[in-house]
């Protein structure tokens, strides 16, 4: 019983989460069809990958926040379509998207950890130049008609389960396991919690920031290379406005804006909130105008009870 | 007729969850003195202090001001009674000018626009500066100041807010000599006043020098008042912990060895300058000087925390080159902090990740996976074997007494098995009993064929545990001074540049 309390305590936004839900099934009986849940799964995955990212980014501390992620998503995608189109075969479009993604990655972790600028401005100016890049890369316009192979990675099933969601699974799992039992893990909540301490322990915190950036950036990519599929096309404009809802999902799963404390799990249940907020107001033919005001109340009032709480 | 006491708190109760931290204490003070309020870290002085202040409310007991009871029930309700708390972390603000910090929050306007009147706060901050014998501008940046400067800012503030009581929590802790003499200086223009100084400190020669009266507590109750003039150290000592202290300083004699680590000619900017000197297992060194004298500055270039300008570094014989303290601690050299909540814990984090958090590979098991269980393990040998007061593994560390939680920074050094430690302030704000569980760790480590270097301020620290002394001045070795030869005069010589190696 008390650890029951104590995990409700720790993921009140599951709290929230079930509350939404329960709201959505007794006004729209279509949300609680099979057909749609795996339809807002979908469309959460590309959220929640680059939430995972963000997530680590964050715990990281030092002030860390990933702002370039949508930029990321936009050249990612670019670039694995145009080679894809090329004719290279696929595996290695998503290697280069990826590696692209890393790469970027580590160009924030430098600017941050070695020029000592701070990320938000670093990650400010490498998401201007990167939009610039992919303008430029694709002249404006978007890249299209790509064919079956490409677009089953964003819309076929395996098991009855639509790609994205296995590969958000994987991604999820994975960080879980580094940050609840890995050395690295320990060190990014350490470096969240005390900087000064986690370098005086031995701990080379430059490295460290380096490595979380490029984490950011690959899931970045991986989401890139999925939003990509799922329309099967790049467009020069994908992933506006991504490191919002990403970093909205991040807050709302509880994690602390300045490092250190936070889940996982939380961030997850932050970005499925997210997208069952869209699905929902979606459903209830919300106009979209509309729709933006209604989610960010939602998601103050989520932080504001979650403040409460903790006083 | 009777004087009444300017304040009085009488029968003042405070639990917190559950735990008495304070039962039935009361305390008075006159206008035109100053009381030293004594005991150990726990003791209660600070919940007392912040009852008064209205950071607190308490659970039953009474305060009267001039003998007529008054309500505090917020730090607004006890500034306007006069009641100014001088914390140990100035609340000074870096990016202000002096004049502006004194009027923070009661700026003084003119006009029907409100417009504040630079002119009118200026000239009254510079006689208030005049006052108290300052000397510093008033339109000098606060940041710029000395901490003993800032330490007047906030003395004015309570002046300037009409306080009668100022309350004081270890003023000194941060001060030079100089500044100290300064502030003792305006503690006696406050006395003069008609003001009520309540002092809180742990140096007992401070005491004895400024204050007229003690209050001593001990585990939330009140011990005892008495006159300073008629009582010594050691009694006050005996009251704080209950039990007599056979010897602060416990010492053994070394059995020095070959030298671990030599460091010669180092540089570092303008603030260590071409210093040298060498550890021997087996040995304690102090490192004595004024606040300023680049003596943590040494440390951390050795650690690689700030990066030589030249010189070398030699770990048994071999010259290393030493760039991050990661480099340090494979090389066995390991620092304790003097600034333990910024450098030293991880205080939102349970007890035993900090205490293995530099010696993490240790753990790792199959697929990177860190084995919580052998790490729980070496945390429960080393907290019995220090004597770590805490509930267990996942304690947060914050939770923990200033003492213990210096013992679990040294259990975390310790686990790297290091050959050489440099203590930076290892006792700094933690109580007497706790001191001296410390000086027997070291001298355990002593016996142990360490090489430790003890930095710190406290003079009588550095005579009671040293073996050598070496002491610095403006970022040069001013000397270096056996045991045997070794007096407070002797240091001072060099610590303020009267004598010099040469």
């Amino acid at each position: 019983m008390n650890s029951f309390k104590s995990f409700i305590v720790k993921y009140k936004s599951l709290v929230v989460l079930i509350i939404l839900v329960v709201i959505l099934s007794i006004a729209m009986p279509r949300f609680l069809t099979i057909s749609n849940l795996l339809n807002v799964l979908t469309q959460i995955s590309i959220n929640a990958i680059i939430a995972i990212g963000m997530c680590i980014v964050i715990l990281s501390g030092s002030g860390g926040i990933d702002l370039s992620v949508g930029s990321v998503v936009a050249i990612t995608g670019a670039i694995a379509a145009s080679l894809y189109k090329s004719g290279i075969n696929l595996p290695v479009c998503i290697l280069c998207a990826l590696g692209v993604g890393a790469l970027i990655g580590f160009a924030n972790g430098l600017l941050t950890a070695k020029q000592k600028i701070q990320p938000f401005i670093a990650t400010l100016c490498t998401q201007i130049i990167f939009r610039g890049i992919t303008y430029v890369y694709t002249d404006g316009k978007p890249i299209s008609g790509l064919d079956d192979s490409f677009t089953a990675i964003g819309n076929n099933r395996v098991l009855g389960i639509p790609i994205p969601v296995i590969i958000t699974l994987i991604i999820f799992l994975i960080t879980l396991y580094i940050l609840n039992e890995t050395v690295l893990g320990r060190h990014i909540y350490a470096n969240g919690g005390n900087e000064d301490c986690t370098r005086l322990s031995g701990v080379s915190t430059d490295r460290l920031k380096i490595l979380v950036y490029i984490i950011s950036g690959l899931t970045a990519a991986t989401s890139g290379i999925i939003v990509t599929a799922r329309i099967g096309s790049a467009s020069p404009n994908a992933g506006l406005g991504y490191e919002t809802d990403a970093i909205a999902a991040v807050v709302l799963g509880g994690t602390r804006m300045s490092g250190g404390e936070g889940t996982m799990l939380g961030t997850m249940i932050g970005a499925v909130i997210l997208g069952v907020i869209d699905n929902g107001l979606n459903l209830m033919n919300v106009n979209p105008f509309y729709q933006s005001i209604v989610k960010g109340v939602i998601i103050l009032l989520a932080v504001f009870l979650d403040k409460k709480n903790k006083e | 007729m009777e004087v009444k006491p300017l304040l009085e708190m009488v029968k003042i109760s405070k639990s917190f969850s559950g735990v008495k931290v304070l039962q039935d204490v009361s305390l008075s003070v006159y206008g035109g003195e100053v009381m030293a309020l004594l005991g150990e870290n726990g003791a209660g002085k600070s919940t007392l202090m912040k009852i008064l202040s209205g950071l607190y409310k308490c659970d039953s007991g009474e305060i009267y001001l001039d003998g007529h009871k008054v309500q505090i029930d917020s730090v607004k309700d006890a500034q306007k009674l006069g009641i100014s708390f001088i914390h140990q972390e100035l609340s000074v603000l870096p990016n202000l000018t002096v004049w502006e910090n004194i009027f923070l929050g009661h700026e003084v306007t003119k006009g029907c626009t409100k417009k504040i009147d630079k002119a009118f706060m200026r000239e009254k901050s510079r006689e208030l500066l005049k006052s108290l014998g300052c000397t510093f501008d008033v339109n000098a940046k606060a940041g710029d100041l000395t901490i003993g400067e800032m330490q007047m800012i906030e003395i004015i503030k309570a002046v300037s807010a009409n306080s009668r009581i100022v309350i004081m929590d270890e003023p000194t802790a941060s001060l030079t000599d100089y500044e100290t003499k300064k502030l003792f200086e305006v503690i006696a223009a406050l006395k003069s006043k008609g003001m009520a100084v309540i002092y809180i400190s742990h140096r007992l020669d401070e005491i004895f020098e400024v204050c007229s009266r003690v209050t001593v507590l001990r585990d939330g109750k009140l011990i005892g008042v008495t006159e300073l003039g008629k009582v010594d150290k050691n009694q006050l000592i005996s009251m704080m912990v209950g039990r007599n202290l056979e010897e602060q300083y416990p010492y053994i004699a070394p059995s020095p060895g070959k030298v671990i680590l030599s460091v010669e000619k180092l540089n570092y900017k303008n603030k260590v300058k071409n210093v040298s000197f060498s550890l021997r297992e087996g040995e304690i060194v102090g490192m004595a000087g004024l606040v300023g004298a680049g003596r943590s500055e040494t440390a951390k270039v050795i650690l690689g925390e700030y990066k030589k300008t030249s010189g070398d570094i030699f770990v048994n014989g071999k010259k290393v080159d030493i760039k991050s303290s990661k480099d340090a601690i494979k090389n066995g050299i390991v620092y304790l902090s003097e600034d333990r909540k910024k450098e030293g814990l991880i205080s939102n984090w349970p007890v035993g990740e900090n205490m293995t958090l530099p010696n993490l590979k240790k753990y790792v098991g199959n697929f990177g996976r860190i084995v919580k269980k052998e790490e729980v393990i070496d945390f429960k040998e080393y907290a019995k074997k220090m004597s770590i007061k805490t509930t267990g593994y996942s304690q947060i560390a914050s939770n923990l007494s200033g003492g213990n939680q210096q013992k679990v920074i040294i259990a975390k050094w310790l686990m790297t098995k290091p050959q050489i430690l440099i203590f930076d302030e290892p006792t700094r704000g933690i109580d007497v009993g706790a001191k001296k569980e410390i000086y027997e760790i070291l001298n355990e480590l002593k016996k142990n064929n360490k090489a430790i270097l003890v930095i710190s301020s406290d003079m009588q620290e550095i005579l009671g545990i040293s073996d050598r002394i070496v002491v610095m001045h403006e970022g040069e070795v001013a000397g270096e001074i056996d045991r045997k030869n070794a007096s407070q005069e002797a240091i001072m010589k060099y610590a303020v540049g009267i004598s010099n190696r040469g």
